[in-house]
This record gives structure tokens, sequence and C-alpha cells, in this order.
């Protein structure tokens, strides 16, 4: 016991003296912005027209900060801001690294092109109900699970996130919502609820919940602790929310039943998420543990994969066959996670941010389709080739891009992961990649077929639809571009995530920047 | 007490599963709020459970007593309760709702999203 104080308290030996420099409040911007922009947008939630004039500026900016963030982490490496001034681990801190900074800015182009689509593809009832207050305070948990440093602060913003899509996904109350939306919302409280069980094993394990002071605690509880237990209770949970078999089943329960732009959202960004928090917790945290799991992690890859794809060949409805795509490429970036250090991890990351732009690419392309064609079903669709050339080289660019056939951004990733399987002689996983990818390009090469090349059926010619604003072609176009662009220019993503993939297996910078000190003890 | 304490949040754990493998919403929704409790008791007894000892910094000494009870797995609890109270909140709402428009309870039978007579896709050309 210590003696009484009497001489005048040293704040600085529980507190950071200097204030917060203002480059670091970058950290948390983006999720200040959201959620401000998220509650003004409640307010005026009656009045409609305002909500596109600010929206829509207000994702810019988001892009905007994420963009200076992951500028600023690519130059100077991660960077930390604890809230309170509290030295790490008392204060919850916020660090931005690599990983984190680019899936959050790839998001954020995302979630404007999603935006951008909404103004028409959401009626005034949709907005009524407030798609854009739900949409900015989605973003604001996203893009909080990326940057946050604090394992039980992450929870939080998976629960953030969560209450947002549940009002997105019965956005308009139909009754085909209202049971997709039961099944999606009973499962990923669940997913949520064993993620708060390993949590609070964490701090009953390390005393602590800062992911950077974890790190350090690890290897001195690795005897000690049963930390295979909770690295598998962690698997399950994060496998559950990015929709890897077998508890993958609420995805293709619920995806296709809100608004297009709606599930565009959830395909590209929700299973990134969980997919993050695995790759967080797995690679950095318990690296040892994901060794030993790492068959099993590889076991579930294959079968989320080709399980996947045979899902997406056996849908007509374009919206459920995007479902199955999504859940096809989760199984690409678990067997990524699966074959583990630099080539494997940094292939993961790579088919991550590829599937962001992807999948929201792929429905948003179903919704044009539809729209045009006047039908969601393989059966009826027909004739789009004619009627709707621009869409049809999208759709091109699109489905090459999804089954990782090149010029386009799915093969590097493909390429990547692919040569680390061979690397290791996992020869069974390299081949279930390649059945997979195989898959994907017979079923979208059907759609193409039958939506696009196949006239126009005599009992689908109906009215005559508007041609697209640029309201819905300019949100597609600029996705399209950016498939494009970087499979033809790979070198700086494929860069990027290699330097993410190098700070995550060897987190000493993650670690300096929470403690420059070398911290509380 | 924390052996006594773990008795309960397995009986606690197992019958929330035994419910939620039920096919009744009701069931399922009651088992949720049964796991969400059990989770808040398994953080309570993460921090240490004592009588008599508030977390309270004597005036003759710097540091807490070392067998007081960790308060911050209970300001954690705080964050959960209130959060699976109002997931409780919705999920109670949608169930109803669920019952309204799909005219059953039994999840076998909501098959509205999707259907079991789903077409294939036309398998010629």
């Amino acid at each position: 016991m210590a003696a009484p104080t009497t001489a005048p308290i040293d704040l600085s030996a529980a507190m950071v003296m200097a204030p917060t420099a203002l480059a670091d409040w970058l950290v948390i911007a983006p999720m200040g912005l959201m959620i401000t922009l998220g509650a003004v947008l409640m307010m005026v939630r009656h009045k409609l027209h305002l909500h596109g004039w600010i929206a829509i500026p207000g994702l810019v900016a988001l892009v905007i900060l994420d963009g200076l963030l992951l500028w600023r982490v690519a130059v100077d490496g991660p960077f930390t801001m604890t809230a309170g001034r509290w030295l790490p681990p008392f204060g919850i801190s916020f660090t931005a690294d690599l990983l984190g900074a680019l899936l959050a800015f790839t998001s954020g182009i995302v979630a404007l092109a999603a935006g951008i689509y909404g103004l028409r593809d959401i009626n005034a009832t949709g907005r009524r109900y407030g798609f854009f207050p739900f949409l900015m305070l989605l973003m604001a948990g996203v893009t909080g699970a990326f940057l946050t440093g604090d394992i039980f602060n992450l929870y939080v913003w998976f629960e953030v996130l969560l209450i947002s899509s549940f009002g997105l996904l019965i956005l308009g109350s139909e009754r085909q919502q209202v049971d997709g939306a039961l099944k999606y919302a009973v499962l990923n409280l669940i997913g949520t609820t064993l993620f708060l069980i390993a949590v609070g094993y964490v701090y009953a394990i390390f005393g602590t919940l800062n992911m950077a002071d974890i790190a350090r605690k690890v290897p001195e509880q690795r005897d000690v602790a049963p930390l295979l237990t909770l690295s598998t209770l962690f698997i399950l949970a994060f496998a559950m929310k990015a929709a890897a078999f077998p508890v993958n089943f609420w995805l293709p329960a619920s995806y296709h039943t809100p608004r297009v732009v709606v599930s565009a959202l959830f395909g590209g960004l929700l299973t990134k998420v969980g997919v993050y928090a695995m790759i967080r917790v797995m690679v950095m945290l318990f690296p040892l543990e994901r060794e030993e799991l790492s068959l099993l992690l590889a076991i579930a890859a294959a079968l989320t994969m080709v399980l996947g794809a045979l899902g997406a060949l056996a849908q007509s409805d374009l919206r459920r066959m995007a479902g199955f795509a999504v859940i096809a490429g989760i199984g690409n970036v678990v067997a990524g996670v699966a074959i583990g250090g630099q080539t494997g991890i940094s292939g993961a990351i790579l088919y991550a941010l590829h599937s962001i732009v992807a999948m929201t690419a792929l429905y948003l392309l179903a919704g044009e389709a539809a729209r045009i064609g006047g039908s969601w079903s393989l059966q009826t669709l027909g004739g789009l080739y004619r009627q709707a050339p621009g869409l049809a080289v999208s759709a091109f660019v699109i489905f090459f891009a999804t089954a990782g056939l090149p010029p386009f951004s799915g093969l590097w990733p493909k390429i990547i992961i692919l040569k680390a399987a061979l690397d290791i002689g996992a020869w069974w996983l390299s081949a279930a990649l390649l059945v997979s990818a195989l898959i994907l390009t017979l079923t979208l090469g059907r759609v193409f077929l039958l939506a696009f090349w196949r006239p126009q059926l005599a009992s689908a010619v109906g009215e005559p639809v508007s041609p697209a604003t640029w309201h819905r072609s300019g949100p597609l176009v600029g996705l399209v571009a950016v498939l494009v662009f970087f499979g033809m220019f790979p070198d700086l993503p494929v860069r990027l995530s290699q330097g993410a993939a190098a700070t995550l297996l060897d987190p000493t910078a993650y670690i300096q920047s929470v403690f420059p000190t070398g911290g509380a003890e | 007490m924390e052996t006594l304490f773990s008795l309960l949040i397995g009986v606690f754990f197992a019958s929330a599963v035994y419910l939620m493998l039920s096919k009744h919403t009701v069931r399922i929704l009651l088992g949720i709020a049964i796991l969400g409790n059990g989770v808040n008791l398994l953080l309570f007894t993460a921090g240490r459970l004592t009588r008599e000892i508030p977390p309270i910094i004597p005036f003759d000494s710097d540091v807490l007593p070392s067998a007081a009870a960790n308060p911050l797995p209970q300001a954690l609890i705080l964050t959960a309760i209130v959060i699976s109270f109002s997931f409780f909140a919705f999920l109670l709402v949608l169930t109803y709702r669920g019952y309204q428009e799909l005219g059953t309870d039994n999840t076998d039978e909501m098959r509205l999203a999707e259907p079991k007579d789903e077409s294939l896709p036309p398998l010629g050309y």
C-alpha cells in the first residue's frame, strides 16, 4: 500500500498531457460526422426534399475523411487517439492501421454509390421510414468497427450497425421483408451475443480490452489460459457475422427481401465487417491459435466457396443468386485467413476490398436489370442487350470480376490466395478455389446468356421504361470503373494490402502507436 | 461463490440453447432473453464477486483494496443490458408483426422469402 498522497497529484501518470493533435482527430472524425448527420436527418425526417442535400455531401465528406486517413496511415504508419486523454489501456483507443483505413475508405466509396442510387430507388415512404438516417448510422457502425482499437468498443459498433441494418432491412414492411428480417435479426443477434461472451472471457483472462494491450499480453498467458477455446468462440461468432459455412443460412434467407440498394449495401459491407473482425482477432491477437485452427478454417472456407457457388447456380432470382455469390466470396477470404502468412493474409485483405466493390455493383446491376426487364427471374428476363447496351457492358465487367477472370479486379486476390494455398501444399483448397470460380463463371455466363442475349420473350414485352438517370447509372459506372482500374493497375492495392498484412503479422507498429512510451503496466 | 455462479450461468446457457432450438418464435425470443442475461451474469462473475468491500479507495491509500470487485465489468454489463434490452424490444415487435403478417409462429412454415416450390432457372437456351 502506498502512503497517502499529500503532494500535488501527478496527472501525467494517468493522462496524456499534451492536447490531442488536430490530425489525430481524423481517426474519429468519420464516426462523428456520420452520427451527427444521422441525428440531423432524423430531425428533418418529414422534409423529404432535404434528405439528399444533406446525405450526399455528407457521404462525399466521409470519403474525403477516409481518404485522408488512409493517406496518413500509408505514409506515417498506424496512429491512435484515446478518449478522455486517459492513458491507454484505461481510455478507449481508436487506432487506425492500414487494414482498417483501407476497408473504411472502400466502404465509404460504396456507401456514396449506394446513397446516390438510393435517391431514385427509395420512394417517399422509404425516406419517411428513414433510409438516409439509417444509412448514416450504418456507416458510423461500419467505420467505427474498422477503426476502433478496443475489443468491447468493437462489440458496440457491431450493435450500432446491426440495429441500423434492421431498420434498413424492413424499410417498407412488406410481408416478405418481415419474414427475412426475422431470421436475419435472430441469427445475427445470437452471433453478436457469442462475440460478447468471448469479450467477457478476454477481460477475465487478460484484464484489459485494448487490442494492442491484449496483443502484448497473449504470449505470457498462453500456457495458463484456455486461449484455444476462446479463439474457437471468436471464430464461431465472426463466421456467423461473415456468413461462412455452416452458419451462413441467414444470408440467403434475407438479403433478397429489401430494396435492392439496401441489399447492395449489405452484400458489400456487412459480411466484410465480420471478416475484418476475424482477421484482426485471429491474425493480430491470436496468431498461434490461428495456426492451430487453420485446418478447421480451411475446411469451412472450401465448403463455403463451393456451396456458395453451387447455391448461386441453382437460383433463378437475380438477387438470391447475388446473395450466394457473396457467400462464395467470403469462402475465398476465409481461405486466405486459414492459410496465413504474408501471402495468405494480404490475399484475404485484397479479396475483401475487391468483394466490397464487386458485390455492391452486382446487386445494383441486378436492380437495373430488373427495372428494365421488369422481373427478377431468369425465367422471364431477356433482351437486355438490345434494350440497354451500356448495362450489358457493366454486366460483362462485373461478372468477370466476380468470377475472378482477367482483366478485372477479381483476378489478383484469387491468384494470390491460390499461390499461397499451393505454396503450403494444400492442393484440395486450391482445387476448391478453382472449382468455385468455375461454377461462378458458369452461373454468371448463364445470366448473360439468358437475360442479355436471349431475345425478349413475347409475354414479357411491357411498358417501355424510362431511361436510367445519372442517379442510377452514375454509381454503377463509378463502381465498374473501380473494378476495371484496379484490374488493370493492381500495383497500388496489392502493395497496400501487403503493408496491411505486414502490420498485422508483426503488430509492433500498432502497439507502438497505442503505447508510445511503453505505456502503463 | 464464483463456482456457484458458473453453474448458474451454465444453467442459463443450457436453457437458452434449448429454447432457441424450438420452432416457435416466442420460445426463441425467450431463449434470446435468457442468453442475454446469462452473458450479463458471466461478465459480472468475471469481475470478482465480493460482498461488503466497496470499490472505493480508502483515505490512507492510493489504490483499491485488492479484494474489491472490479467496477469495469459492471460498466460493461450496463452497456450490454441497454443494448440487449433495446434489441429484445425490437425483436418482440418484429415477431408480433411476423405472426400478424405470416399467420404463423412456426419457423418451418415461414417460407415466404424462400418459397418451397421455387422454380429452377431455365435449363436450356
